[in-house]
This record gives structure tokens, sequence and C-alpha cells, in this order.
């Protein structure tokens, strides 16, 4: 590696309450740094009130190549979801 | 030659985009696609950071503290438009260094426009009103652009964006309301931007061999002459509303199309400014250069620190476990 500051990932929770989304990357020398830079970058009109960041080197990602066979084995099965269900329209409340 | 299965490929990814489905970073795309992309945003990204160099120009010399920080603010913002636009490229497997590397060799190129000259405050007005609004109008279609990460940059950019063509409209607005000289001086700047402005959406379609397979890929969604008569059909009112004359004898209201009709433009110009031969291409190029150049020590020095910090923690560590 040159003098290249690494790759890092920046996830903000925007309020208590909701989960950390990803929104973008950045290049910085260390975790403070990277935390440093993504409050100026990607916070500037109050858009958060909490940061992650995370070496992108560090982060496993499934590979759309095999986007198939790692999510076909939900598809055919229907009897996970309430619809498969036939209730009488009497039935109230579920 | 393509082999029939990245035939098969190519036609199930034309088939995506024909849905309007999003193209990730790590999905199977065409080379040319690819490509198309890295040299588009990467264009946009640069055009970003050396669009900073004309206005940063003034920041000194903003007539009042309301009008620095507004125009510090805007400068920031395209800093981090920048950013946002690096880090949409480099999920292309393209990295940052070699983006820059291209920029400052002088074989990416940024947009013409900032390679006009800021002569006087009313030049800050009229970039915010006219520069940005064009950029913003370019953005907008941008953020339904095929590709995730661009479209998703493209979002964050427009939300931003139109602060900068407001505070430009608002500085205009003041110097045609003030003294005869302020008016002059709005004036002058709206003869001279007007047309760069009209030459940032880029040659007329029937020039622009590139806009075909774009369009089809939908990484462009509008055609740079329909932006460009769109801009022209909201603008040619804001002129009217700041009392000044129109910058082209050309502009007529066309009855029959619905649009305002406008002069042809000079693209002499244009190509002489692509070729390098603008009047600040030079000095722009050199003081981009310049900030990388002087800033490495910077970078070196924030690298050398955190590795030692790295290594005082990892001794910190070691002696808590001796110890234990």
């Amino acid at each position: 590696m040159s003098n290249n500051w690494p790759l890092w990932e920046v996830f903000i929770r925007s309020k208590n309450g909701l989960s950390h989304k990803h929104v973008g990357s950045l290049h910085a020398a260390d975790a403070a740094m990277a935390v440093e830079n993504a409050r100026d970058v990607y916070t500037r009109r109050n858009e958060g009130i909490s940061i992650w960041v995370v070496e992108s080197r560090y982060i496993t990602a499934s590979s759309p190549d095999q986007a198939d066979s790692l999510f076909d084995p939900a598809n055919d099965k229907v009897y996970r979801h309430p619809t498969f269900y036939s209730l009488p329209d009497e039935v109230k409340h579920i | 030659m393509a082999t029939e299965n990245e035939q098969l490929l190519e036609q199930a990814f034309q088939a995506r985009i024909d849905a309007d489905e999003k193209i990730e970073a790590k999905d199977w795309m065409p080379e040319a696609y690819r490509k198309t992309l890295i040299r588009q945003i990467s264009q946009h990204a640069h055009s970003e950071i050396v669009g900073m160099l004309p206005e940063g120009n003034w920041i000194t010399r903003a007539p009042n503290l309301r009008r620095k920080v507004a125009l510090l603010a805007k400068v920031q913002d395209e800093a981090g438009h920048g950013l946002y636009l690096y880090s949409a490229c480099e999920t292309l497997g393209i990295d940052r260094e070699t983006l820059l590397d291209q920029l400052h060799s002088g074989k990416a190129k940024y947009s013409s426009i900032f390679n006009y000259p800021t002569l006087s405050w009313a030049d800050i007005g009229a970039i915010g009103w006219l520069v940005d609004g064009a950029a913003i109008m370019n953005q907008v279609a941008l953020c339904r652009t095929s590709y995730g990460p661009y479209a998703r940059a493209m979002v964050r950019i427009c939300k931003e964006e139109s602060f900068h063509q407001r505070q430009g409209y608002e500085i205009m607005l003041t110097l045609s309301r003030g003294t005869e000289a302020q008016k002059q001086m709005a004036q002058d700047a709206l003869n001279r931007w007007w047309e760069p402005s009209l030459m940032m959406f880029g040659p007329s379609d029937k020039d622009s061999p590139n806009t075909a397979q774009s369009m089809a890929w939908r990484v462009k969604r509008f055609t740079n002459d329909e932006l460009r008569q769109r801009f022209v059909d909201i603008t040619v009112p804001q002129i009217e509303f700041l009392g000044l004359s129109l910058p082209d004898a050309g502009i007529r209201w066309n009855e029959a199309d619905g649009h305002y009709d406008f002069s042809p433009l000079n693209w002499d110009e244009f190509n002489q400014i692509l070729q390098g031969n603008g009047p600040c291409n030079r000095q722009r190029l050199k003081a981009r250069v310049k900030a990388h150049e002087e800033g490495a020590w910077v970078r070196e020095a924030a690298l050398a620190h955190a590795e030692k910090r790295r290594q005082r923690e990892e001794q910190k560590q070691q002696s808590a476990i001796q110890v234990a």
C-alpha cells in the first residue's frame, strides 16, 4: 500500500429509534478521523445523531452471481406468509 | 468479439435496465457501461472540486458577513459533492488516486464553465443562479440514472444544491435593486455567464455521439438539448423579474412550440476550452495540482500518526496481558 488513506464505509442513525443506514464512503487515516470526516461530509444539515464507520475491507458481501441459489430457498416457502392461511371472515383480530 | 455467453449477459443486463431496475456495484455490467460511468461520474466529481476555485476566490471579498458565511457553506458543499461522487465512482473499481491523477495530468475533463474568470462580486450571484441552476437541471434528471450509487449521490446533492441557486439569485436581486452601478454589474455578469451556462448541457444532440447509448442504458434520462431548452424556459422569466435586459437578442417566445427560442451557441469557443485554451484552464489546473502537492505532507503525517497510535494501543494491550 502506498501513502493512501484506506477506504471506510459510513453508516448514520438519523434519529433514535431508527437503525444506522449506509450513506456512502470516504478515505481516512484511522477510525477517529473517519468519524470526524463523516461528520463533516454526511451530517452538515442535521442528518444524523450517531455515526458508525468500518473499514471497507472488513465487509464481507454476498455475491450477486450467487443471488439465485442464495435466496431461492425462500421462494417456495409460501407458508411463511400470513396470507397462506385462509380463515373465515367472521374471525376478527387475527 | 463478444462470446455467446457475454451476449446473453448483455441481453439480461439490458432487460433489467428496460424494467427500470437499478444496477449495483457488484452486478455484472458491460465493460462499456462501466467505462462510460467512470468517465461521466469522475468528470462530474472533478467539476465539483474545480468549481470551488472561482468562487473560493471571492470568500475574503464578500461584501458582508451574511454573504460570506453563505459562500463558505456553498464552497464547502461543493467539496462534499465531489466526495460523494468520487465515492460512487470508486465502487466501479477505480481508486481515488488514479482519478486524481487523471484530473491533474489533464487526461480527465471537468466542466468547461469553470475555466471562465470571476471578475466581480456579481459573478458569484450569476454562478449560483445560472451555473448551479443548470447543474441542478442536469442533476435532478440524474437522480433516476440506472447506476444505484450514482443515483443516490445525486439525490443527496440535489437536496443540498437548491440553497446554492437561491443564494445566487438573492445576490442578483439585491444588486438589480441597488445603485445604477450595481445594476450594471449584475447585467454584465448575466451577459458573460449566460452562454457558457447554456453550454454546460453539452453539445447539441446531433453532435453528441454518446447520447443514444447513454439513453439506452438510462445513464442519461434526457438529451442535452431537452435539458437546455427546459433551462432557458424557466430562466428567461427570472431574468425579466430582475429587470435586467435579456443577454441574447435572439431570445423570443415561440407561441407555436411553447418554448423560448434562443441564438445558436458558440461551439468553437466551447471546443477551444475543452482543448485547454480557455481563459483560466492553466490557472485552475495549476491551483488544483498545487493544493494536492502541498497537502501531501498532511496525508503522510496523518498516516504516520495513525500508525503510531495503533502501535501504542498494541503495546498497552500486550502489557495488560503480561500483568494479568
